[in-house]
């Protein structure tokens, strides 16, 4: 069981709750296929650095979760075959990815806050 | 007035440099998130384009893990690919 990251654009024309479904059907996708959900954050409206399919804003939402390693081209598969997502990026996480998003979580100031200071 | 004027050929090197630091070995930072945009742009000039380790002060293992962040945030437009004015 890898840990993985999934970032996810939706169209910005998906009204509030078919976002909610939208974000349910894929954690249920992953639950099913015997993966755990850590976390879920939906960062909602955000306006793209560059316009993706003619739209200049996108629905963000990051999804932490841990699942066996075939699980990760099913999931490929039905994102690209849903057209309510603009873009999709997942990448898998190290045991260093995973503290640091377990710290960032838990509200620790993490050193890359200090790093910024500096 | 020539007696204290003491002219010197060539300019003496005054500035001290400052020694550079890999800030990654130096805070103890494993993994630079993708999704840190603000984080990231300190390694990113005005268009956009990533700076040279010479510049950064990076250690070549860091240098690549942050062009592989900025890579990825640029494929998720978090970043821009190009750009005239980075704020």
């Amino acid at each position: 069981m890898n840990n993985y990251e999934l970032m996810v654009i939706f169209t910005p024309v998906l009204s509030d709750d078919e976002f909610k479904s939208q974000q349910k059907k894929i954690a249920n996708m992953t639950t099913d296929a015997g993966g755990i959900v850590v976390a879920e954050n939906a960062w909602g409206l955000k306006s793209l650095a560059y316009p993706i399919q003619k739209k200049t804003t996108g629905l963000y939402w990051v999804l932490e979760y841990s699942a066996a390693a075939d699980f990760v081209e099913k999931l490929k598969i039905q994102l690209l075959r849903d057209e309510t997502v603009l873009r999709h990026l997942c990448t898998k996480l190290d045991k260093y990815a995973v503290k640091y998003n377990a710290r960032k979580r838990s509200g620790v100031k993490s050193s890359q806050q200090k790093a910024m200071e500096a | 007035m020539a007696k204290n004027e003491i002219k010197y050929l060539t300019a003496i090197k005054t500035d001290k440099r400052v020694k550079k630091f890999c800030r990654f070995k130096k805070y103890g930072i494993r993994y630079i998130d993708y999704k840190d945009v603000a984080f990231l742009k300190k390694f990113l000039n005005e268009q956009g384009k990533l700076l040279p380790r010479r510049l950064t002060g990076n250690s070549l293992k860091f240098q690549r893990k942050v062009s592989d962040a900025v890579k990825k945030a640029r494929q998720m437009a978090l970043l821009p690919y190009v750009t005239d004015l980075l704020q």
